[in-house]
């Protein structure tokens, strides 16, 4: 091959090409005929050498020429009917690495269990002399790479542990390992009759599949929302001094760069404005959903949207100086109390470390004081912890977490950990904050009866053609009332008026009102015939039902919000809730502080920046899938779609799940009680370890699986 | 007895082929898209154009 090219290098690489990958999400992507079109549509664009889309994240990543800009591409990409986003460098992918070490260890240990459990049923089956002790060489061979390799995961966190003079569940898993290897490779040099390779790493490896589990469900519903992240700024066009513009990430501008805003663009810092006058959307920021006019000489923020007319825009603040920073400052001390939440199984460990132990050791000394002699003594010692050891506690949790994440994920309700499902199982109280959580949060046409069917199938074409948040909702409701666009020619955008084509050789238009009304409103001209459609922001269609839920569940519900009394008011008469209103971030935080210190443990459903403090404030937390960045990041779970059904499903779910667990804790309770009498009565042999081991495990597992047929049918009576 | 010397060498390579395999497999991005992958059999090759297509 390089013989082949080597003569003509000008051919192989033509001057212009000069390739670079760029990644965007586009969360629309549902459909396997979707895959087709992006990658055909986009492989179709010349200067494009490949595109491939990654389903599961959502994704799609394109080597092409330098000469196409990520703008271009997104043009590309709305043309073919998909909003896409420039892909941040996959910021919440710092598990992936974690995933794969403990995927890596899992198959080491099965690859090993599996030999040597071959070797020990030899053995069981009566194996003896020369025979027995080369099999018993064999597994040590096997088993002490393995044993060093796959446990790693264990002894690492368990000396972390130690050197903190804590203890957590590895600190005995991984002394009954060591112990068992130890013990076993004496066995082994002086020709014993026992040795316990298979248990140690049979241990390991339903431990490691716990563990695989765990970062499984973690880096699932991470990357789900990650595919959702992204609609905030991320950058903007710099005016250059010589007029042209170019394209400055966010954390790039520095103060005094003159960003060009478009319509329908979000700010991505904070600034004056140099030139022009227009209207932003600042609920971001205030959770004040009507937008509010802005004149030149006036400040805006990061996070606001222009609704209107293009502007100039002086950088005061940039990246870390926003007034964003102030929150995420709130919210970096808000998180902290969380982290100090202790999960089930370390609070199940910290009883069950020192009794395990403490039986050994009283095992060991009562058989050496009776007589046994310290080998035989400390054979017994180890065959405690061995079987003691908390193989099924260890699968106990995660099993049940993992089932009912993946049963509340197919309902649109991502999960980020399973000590995210620990915390609702304990809630007793839910703050709603309005704007964005009980409303939709995007503007809607409050009746489309005004439009004839020629009339919508000419709205939605114009609608579905532009990014303005107006068009947008308006072409969603178009979509769910079933119209069919109608085929336009010339279709034109003009920023801040609205757009513009020829239908059936007739003018038509989607024009902002000439003059300013009341709320918001667009008005769709067809050859001269006005018709105007006034938006306003719909509550969630199953609100009534989710609150009648949670209150059958016994959880009391209130609205927490930054709006206005009079919008506040009017939304809480109508759900007849109790209502804050004007709340400030961090009187939102310091709401949910009292409540904690009253013994409450409060749920936040919000979606603003100004959420934030409050998301990671609270107890546990959940934000819609529509919400700001910094939200989705400080919530522990994003429920997607229109619908606030997932908020009481996952209470329920959580109650569901943490009941399992518990029976699994039992379970593995009742499985120790019989157990270790045999153990300490020295009968405990590694085949004995092997059965009840496994055996255990499988109970814990089959009881967890139960769990995807209860959130089945707590998903249809929802 | 003697068979043991090929028998225990044999299950050990094939145990290490499929672990070598496993690792090969995760190396190289078999197991980042598996959804896609599941859907990505309805595709049809090529002969259509933009406007079917559609789901």
């Amino acid at each position: 091959m390089t013989d082949l090219v080597a003569p003509y290098p000008d051919i192989a690489t033509p001057p212009e090409a000069d390739f670079v990958d760029s990644r965007f999400t586009v969360p629309g992507m549902r459909c396997a005929g979707c895959i087709a079109k992006v990658e055909r549509g986009l492989g179709a664009i010349s200067g494009v050498e490949t595109a491939r889309v990654n389903f599961s994240a959502k994704r799609v990543a394109v080597h092409h020429a330098s000469t196409i800009t990520d703008d271009d591409l997104i043009g590309a990409l709305r043309k073919l009917g998909f909003e896409a986003e420039r892909a941040a460098d996959n910021p919440l992918g710092r598990d992936d690495g974690e995933q794969r070490r403990l995927a890596r260890a899992l198959a080491v240990a099965g690859f090993g269990m599996m030999n040597i459990m071959l070797l020990s049923v030899s053995v069981w089956s009566g194996a003896d002399a020369i025979t027995r002790d080369m099999f018993h060489w064999i597994s040590a061979l096997i088993a002490v790479p393995v044993i060093a390799y796959a446990g790693r995961p264990f002894f690492a966190s368990a000396a972390m542990a130690l050197r903190y003079r804590r203890t957590n569940m590895d600190v005995p898993i991984s002394i009954g390992v060591l112990l068992a290897t130890g013990m076993s490779l004496y066995e082994t040099l002086t020709g014993g009759l026992h040795a316990y390779f298979d248990g140690a790493v049979m241990l390991l490896f339903f431990l490691l599949a716990g563990r695989v589990l765990d970062a499984m469900m973690r880096s699932r519903a991470r990357s789900g929302i990650a595919a959702l992240l992204g609609r905030m700024g991320k950058g903007a066009q710099v005016l250059n001094s010589d007029g042209s513009t170019r394209y400055v990430a966010a954390e790039e501008l520095a103060p005094n760069m003159v960003m060009l805003v478009a319509a329908g663009e979000s700010l991505a810092a904070d600034g004056v404005i140099v030139e022009g006058r227009t209207r932003v959307d600042s609920s971001m920021l205030t959770g004040e959903s009507e937008p509010r006019p802005v004149l030149e000489g006036e400040t805006i923020h990061a996070g606001m949207i222009n609704l209107g007319d293009p502007v100039r825009v002086k950088v005061t603040a940039a990246a870390q100086d926003t007034a964003i920073a102030d929150i995420a400052r709130l919210m970096d001390e808000a998180g902290q109390s969380r982290s100090r939440y202790v999960r089930i199984a370390d609070r199940a460990s910290r009883l069950y470390a020192p009794a395990v132990h403490s039986l050994a050791a009283l095992s060991f000394l009562g058989w050496w004081l009776a007589g046994a002699g310290v080998y035989k003594a400390l054979l017994i010692a180890v065959s405690v912890l061995i079987i003691t050891c908390p193989c099924a506690l260890g699968l106990a949790v995660p099993a049940a977490q993992v089932v009912a994440s993946g049963a509340l994920m197919r309902r649109g309700l991502l999960i980020k950990d399973g000590s995210a499902l620990e915390r609702l199982a304990e809630v007793d109280q839910v703050l709603f904050d309005k704007t964005g959580t009980l409303t939709l949060g995007e503007p809607r046409p409050v009746d489309l009866g005004v439009l004839d069917p020629q009339g919508r199938s000419v709205a939605l074409a114009l609608a579905q053609a532009s990014r303005h948040p107006l068009s947008r909702g308006l072409a969603k409701a178009l979509r769910a009332a079933g119209t069919e666009p109608a085929v336009l020619d010339g279709i034109s955008e003009e920023a801040g008026r609205g757009m513009q084509a020829r239908y059936q050789g007739r003018e038509v238009a989607l024009l902002r009102p000439e003059f300013e009304v009341g709320g918001l409103a667009v008005d769709l001209l067809i050859d001269g015939m006005r018709t105007r459609l006034a938006f306003s922001d719909p509550l969630r269609p199953d609100v009534r039902e989710t609150l009648s839920d949670l209150s059958g569940q016994g959880v009391t519900a209130a609205i927490i919000s930054g709006d206005r009394e009079a919008s506040v008011g009017a939304v809480a008469e109508d759900l007849k809730l109790f209502a804050t209103h004007s709340m400030k971030p961090a009187g939102k935080l310091a709401l949910l502080e009292r409540l904690k210190g009253a013994g409450h443990f409060p749920l936040m459903v919000g979606d603003g920046l100004n959420d934030g403090p409050a998301l990671a404030g609270a107890h546990v937390s959940l934000a819609p899938g529509g919400a700001s960045d910094v939200s989705q990041q400080a919530a522990d779970a994003v429920f997607v779609g229109e619908r606030l059904m997932p908020v009481a499903l996952a209470l329920r779910v959580a109650r569901r799940t943490m009941a399992i667990v518990r029976q699994n804790f039992a379970m593995a309770a009742i499985y120790n009680v019989f157990a270790v009498p045999l153990a300490i009565l020295g009968h405990v042999t590694p085949l004995v370890a092997a059965i009840a081991m496994s055996g255990s495990s499988l109970v814990v597992v089959g009881n967890s699986l139960r769990l995807a047929r209860a959130a089945g049918r707590a998903n249809e009576q929802a | 007895m003697t068979i043991l010397g090929f028998l225990i060498p044999l299950a050990l390579i094939m145990g290490l082929v499929g672990l070598v395999g496993f690792f090969w497999a995760m190396k190289s991005g078999q197991f980042e898209d598996l959804d896609g992958a599941a859907n990505r059999i309805l595709i049809d090759e090529e002969e259509d154009s933009d406007d079917d297509a559609m789901g």
